[in-house]
Parts: structure tokens; sequence; C-alpha cells
């Protein structure tokens, strides 16, 4: 992919999407997160940058409460999506998590057939009304992530038998079958050569004119070249927050500086 | 890296030994890991000879439960004796006692050995009605009352022999044991031998060991496992019906849903204890709580079930939570990621995972179960049961025996011939765990195709 066409490219979207306020998370008496105010906005790509440890994956499983697994967790702040607190007492995380898909850093598929991965979460939402149409929405999700064209002959195959990267494509198309309107991903390309990569960025990049996708990448030009937004983490605070054109060119903070040209991290 | 070549220059200082030599810090290595290996092999050995020889003992003594000594001669079933009416009513059949058959037979014994010519010296009236089981009237009177047609036929019947001389021809008794015996006498054996030489009796093999109920201290030929089996058959039903659900839907709930606090860390305490609580306590408390206060009859299938259930709960329930912790934590947020609720994602993808180490769990408890003695005992199950109980769920409630406590009982038993019954008894006891242990194997396999 050239990258010169993706930071050309402007981003026309405006309407926030998620928006974050005064967020904090403790495990048990660890502040993971301080006073991190963010807006993700709707049909837009916001990559989240910073060193291991400075709470990445902690912010981006707030956005749909996969935190509430966490024994020890507690999170303060108000995170709304589309307006609506998520933290409200009456939202039920089930619904939210049916809206809010998310990609794990490690391939986690079902011990289950590659067919029934991808259609585990159409069928549990009663997304399909037939079995034409769930053949429909396994085959559409397994294209988009790059993946069908590897599987097609053996969709009744176990899933955790395919390679890494095939694995989290996988996980991928199984995140993308649910139909979310915000995708959140940890790190999806980590374990994936470069041509799965640009596959999956690719994928990413189509993602976006449905879905508002946030993903955490530890690669410089994976934030640049797949994402219009780009927030960066240090130490549990959002230090800087903007287009990822001027973050990359043009950073206001010095640790945002030195992090970008290899200083710390 | 240049940190390499820092590393790496101390030791192109020192002698270059060759590779082809073991150092002696490698020597050393590899003679600990011989001692294990030798160790560890000593174990499995010493552990297979044990083995071999317990199965040896119980086979070699318990096989004879299965073949018993039957003397088979023609009785003539005369009217004038057992129906002097003629007219074949049932209830005056059911008037005629177990004495007249007991005669019948005598004399036909009496009048084969006549026939046939045996002489045998210093043979007492007493020696030739006694080779005859105590049984064998009563099975006699059966077979008629089943069948009344046979009244006034000369049938061939197939007597049971007296425990001594079903012992004789399996080793237990010899001419000079019976010679200080007041049960036998050689001229009893060699008349039994006599008998054999025409053909009329034989130690053959013996199913009514398998169907036959528990029988009294003189007539250990007679005893079989047939109510113990059924007895234990219904309390493991009992086990399953009610530990198995019970179990590993508080397991679920304690490892997938209750929150983790002060209460479940004291449930979770008092589930171990449980576990390791001497099966005679839960005896105790089977007779406290289900006979005395809940009214149950005694020596009943389901208050040993219970009982049994409430042993069996601990370990099912420590056995399914491991294997739940052992399902990685990742197919749970997988799950919950794509909107699955936390039922979902238990029923649909822990629970299947699990279901391998849950099923090993429980066939572990039930075997367990299947092989207690002492809280039975406190039950009332060690009573001296004559009649099957019916079918369930009526037959729960009836009296019934178990096998292991029917081993125990027949080991208390003066006469020796009940400890190759015990033994037998043993035999049918092992079949069964082998059965349960293979259908484990079996639906294991099934759940674990791990995709
Ligand atoms: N389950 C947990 N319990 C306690 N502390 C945690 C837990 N998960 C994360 N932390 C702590 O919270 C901080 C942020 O962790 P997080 O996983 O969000 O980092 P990250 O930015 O995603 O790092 P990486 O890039 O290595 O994935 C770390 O200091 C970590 O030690
Ligand atoms: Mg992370």
């Amino acid at each position: 992919m050239n990258d010169m066409t993706l930071l050309e490219r402007s981003v026309e979207q405006t309407e926030i999407k998620i928006s974050a306020q005064d967020v904090q998370v403790w495990y048990g008496e660890k502040h993971a997160i301080k006073d991190v105010n963010v807006d993700l906005l709707d049909k837009t790509v916001t990559a989240f940058i910073g060193p291991s440890g400075c709470g990445k994956s902690t912010f981006l499983r707030c956005l749909n409460r996969m935190n509430d697994t966490i024994e020890s967790c507690r999170v303060g702040g108000r995170i709304a999506l589309d307006g609506e607190d998520i933290y409200d007492r009456r939202v039920d995380p089930v619904q939210l998590r049916a809206r809010v898909g998310m990609v794990f850093q490690k391939p986690n598929p079902f011990p289950k057939s590659i067919y029934d991965n991808v259609a585990y979460g159409p069928r549990i939402h009663g997304l399909a009304r037939n079995r034409a149409e769930l053949d429909e929405i396994v085959e559409k999700s397994l294209r988009g992530a790059a993946l069908w064209n590897e599987v097609k002959d053996r969709l009744g195959e176990p899933g955790t038998g395919l390679s890494g990267g095939q694995q989290q494509r996988l996980c991928i198309a199984r995140a993308v079958a649910t139909q979310p309107e915000v995708l959140l991903m940890d790190e999806p390309c980590s374990a994936l050569d470069p041509i799965a990569t640009s596959q999956v960025e690719e994928l990413i990049d189509q993602l976006r004119a449905e879905f508002s996708v946030v993903i955490v990448t530890h690669s410089m030009q994976q934030a640049a070249r797949v994402s219009q937004k780009t927030a960066f983490f240090h130490l549990g605070n959002l230090v800087e927050y903007g287009n990822t054109d001027d973050i990359f060119t043009n950073p206001r903070d010095p640790r945002t500086e030195s992090y970008i040209s290899g200083r710390i991290g | 890296m240049s940190d390499a070549t820092i590393e790496g220059a101390p030791r192109a200082t020192q002698p270059k030994s060759s590779l082809l030599v073991a150092d002696p810090h490698t020597r050393r290595r590899h003679a600990a890991e011989a001692r294990f290996r030798a160790y560890g092999l000593g174990a499995i050995v010493i552990s297979m000879v044990m083995l071999v020889v317990l199965l040896f003992t119980i086979l070699t003594g318990g096989i004879g439960a299965f073949r018993q000594t039957y003397l088979e001669i023609p009785v003539t079933l005369e009217d004038a004796q057992l129906d002097k009416n003629g007219n074949r009513d049932p209830a005056d059949l059911g008037k005629v006692l177990t004495l007249t058959y007991g005669k019948l037979l005598q004399q036909s014994l009496e009048k084969v050995v006549a026939d046939k010519g045996i002489a045998i010296a210093d043979l007492s009236a007493k020696d030739l009605s006694g080779l005859i089981s105590k049984e064998a009237p009563a099975r006699l009177r059966d077979q008629v009352l089943a069948n009344p047609d046979l009244i006034g036929q000369t049938i061939t019947a197939r007597v049971l022999v007296n425990g001594r001389i079903d012992g004789y021809y399996k080793g237990r008794v010899t001419m000079d044991s019976a010679l200080r015996d007041a049960n036998t006498s050689p001229a009893q054996l060699q008349l039994a031998d006599a008998l054999k030489a025409q053909g009329m009796l034989a130690t053959k093999w013996n199913w009514s060991f398998l169907t036959s109920p528990d029988a009294s201290d003189q007539r250990p030929e007679a005893a079989g496992v047939g109510i113990a089996i059924l007895g234990s058959l219904y309390m493991m039903l009992v086990v399953l019906v009610l530990a198995v659900p019970i179990g590993v839907a508080a397991s679920i709930y304690l490892e997938e849903f209750a929150p983790k606090n002060r209460w479940t860390d004291i449930i979770e305490v008092n589930i171990s204890n449980l576990a390791a609580v001497p099966s005679i306590v839960f005896g105790i408390l089977g007779l406290a709580a289900f006979i005395n206060f809940g009214g149950l009859p005694q020596s009943a299938p389901i208050v040993g079930g219970l009982v049994l259930t409430l042993m069996t709960l601990p370990t099912i329930i420590i056995a399914t939570r491991a294997a739940l912790k052992a399902v990685p934590p990742s197919i749970r947020d997988a799950a919950l990621g794509v909107g699955a609720s936390r039922m979902q994602s238990v029923f649909h993808h822990v629970l299947p995972l699990a279901m391998p180490g849950i099923l090993t769990g429980t066939i572990i408890g039930m075997a367990q179960a299947l092989g207690e003695t002492a809280p039975l005992l406190l039950i009332g199950m060690v009573a001296f049961v004559k009649n099957f109980p019916s079918a369930p769920p009526e037959g729960l409630f009836e009296p019934a025996s178990a096998l292991p406590v029917q081993v125990y009982n027949w080991t208390q038993r003066a006469d020796p011939a009940f400890i190759e019954r015990a033994s037998g008894a043993i035999i049918v006891l092992l079949v069964f765990l082998l059965c349960m242990n293979v259908l484990a194997i079996l639906l294991r396999r099934r759940f674990e195709r791990r995709w």
C-alpha cells in the first residue's frame, strides 16, 4: 500500500462515536489510566500508540467493558457511546459488546470449525434467518479478513489448526461477522507476516466505511498507514491526541516526539 | 551484536575441551538423570507386580464361585405326595412343604444308589441325605410350582450338592480334612466320586452365582450376588441422577459466576474438607438424617444412594472446578468479545472443553462410591436380604444389599466356602469398575476431539 495516499487523505468525519471523559482505571491499588479525555470519531481509524505497559490495552478494554471480567479492575469517569453512558447501571455489557466488537492481541479462535467460529456471533445475535444467509455472512466476513481463498475448501476444519496469522485473521472475521459499530483491535498484526499485515491493513481501511475502528499498535509505520487519528499514551496518561499526520510530522509534546523517533519505548 | 564478542572474549582464553568427551559436570547430570529413571522404572515395576499378584489371588480364589457342582438324577414327581386331590390347584400345591420335596429327593438318590449298585463301606443315612444341599428341595419346589404339569412325570432334576462336596472338587476339601469334619465324611466323598463316575455328578459353569440371592450360613453353595448387584446398580443410579447434576452445577456456579469474596472462600475450604471426611462419618449422618429424621426405610438403596451422593459430591465438585480452571481464559474473552453472555460463553465454549476432565472426576467419584462399605454398614445394608427388590422407583425403597457389603458379610462367615464366594463377588465388583472406566474412556474420547 502506498503510504502517501493514506497520509494525504483528510479526516472528513466529525461525528463523535465514543466520548471518554476523565477516565480512570485502577487494578487494585495500581492506577493504570489517569484522567483520559478523548473523543473517537465515527467512521475513522484511530491508532493508540505508546510504550509497553502504558495502558493502551487497558483503555481499549474499557471501551467495551471487557475489564468487567477482571476482578480487581475499577473504572471511573464517563465513557459514552452515541451519547449514552456505557457504564450506566442499566447497560447490559452483552448488548454493548455486540455493538463494540473486539480482536485480541493473541489469536483466540474457538476450538470449533472455521465456519462455526465465524458463524457464532451471527447465530447468538440472530443476524441470519436461514442457512443461506449465514453462509453469506461467513463468506463475506472471511473475504473481508482476507482469509476466504485460503480456507474456502476446508470450512469444516478446526480453527485452531490454522497458522498463527490465519488464526488472527479468523478472529477478525469473527469480530466483523457480528456487524459491530465499533471494532477494537489490540495489536491485531503482531503475529502476521508483512503480506497478511498489509491485507489486514487494507481490510481496516475498508471497514472504516462502515465502522469506527480503534487499533493498538507498536508499529509507527502501521499507525501512519492506516489511521486518521492517533493517540499517544505514556504511563497511563493520554499525552497527545490528534490527526495522524500532525502527530507524526509535527508532535507538540516532547515525549511524543522522542517516542516516535525511537528514544523511549 | 557487539555484546556477543565481549562475552565470548574470556572464553577464548580457556583451554578448549573436546565435545567428544563429557566433562565432569555433564557426567554428574547424566548420572542423576539415569538414577531418576531407574527409580521411576522401579516404582512402575513394583506396582505392576503388586497388581498382578492381586489379580492372580483374586482370580484363582474367586473363579471357583462361578463353577458349581450339580447332581443330575431322575426324580419321579408323584401325585400322591405332591397333589393329593389331583386337581393341580395352585393353592393346594402351595401347601406342600419343602420338607416333602426333600424326602422326594432323598428317596430318588437312594433309588439311584441302589439301582446302580453303588456300595460304599460306612455310608450312613445322614451321609447320603447330606450329599444334597439344603437349598435343593426349595429350588425343586419352585420349579414344580412354576410348572405344575411336571407332577406325575419323571424328570431329570438338577440338584445342588452340599458345599463340602463342591469344595472337594475344587480342592478345598480332601479325604483327610473330611475325616475331621463333622459336616462330611470320607464315605460321602467316595459316594460323590462314584456318582461322578456314573456321569451323574459334575462341576459346571454356574451363572446362578450372578442371579441368586444371598443364602444362610449352612448353604454357601446357594449363595449369589444377584441382590447385591441390583442394590449397587440402584445406588449408582441414585448417585448418577443426584450427584452429577448437583456437583457440576455447583462447580460451574462457583467457578464462573460466584463473586470471589469471604463467603465463597469459606465454601471452598469446606468443600475441600468434606472431601477428606472419613466415609463412615457420612454413614452416621445418613443414619441420623435420612433414616431417623427423614423416615426413609433401612437397608434401602435410596438411603445408600443419598449417603454415597453426599460422599461423592466434594470429589465431583473439586474435579469439575479443576477442569473448568484449566480452560484458557482467552476462550472466555473470545466469547464475551463477540457479545455472548456469561452463560453462553460457559455452555457453548467452556463446558465442552472441560468435559473430559469433568467426566474423569465424575467416574472417579462414582467408582469410589461403588466400592464404599463403611457408610452402608451403618444404614443397615448389611442385613440378610432374600427377596429381590422390584424395579425402580419402588425398588429403591425396598431392602437390598450392595457388592462391597456382601463381600464384607461373606468374609465374616465361618464356612470356608464363603471365602470363595467373597472372592467371586470381588471379581464382579472389579468387572463393574472396569466397565465404568471403559465407559469413561469412551466418553472422554468422544469429547476430546480438541479440534
Ligand atoms: N489484569 C491486570 N491486573 C493488574 N494489573 C494489570 C492487569 N492488566 C494490566 N495491568 C497493568 O496495567 C498497566 C497497563 O497495562 P496494559 O496491558 O494496558 O499495557 P499496554 O499498553 O497494552 O502494554 P503492551 O503494549 O505491552 O500490550 C501495566 O502496568 C500492567 O502491569
Ligand atoms: Mg497490550
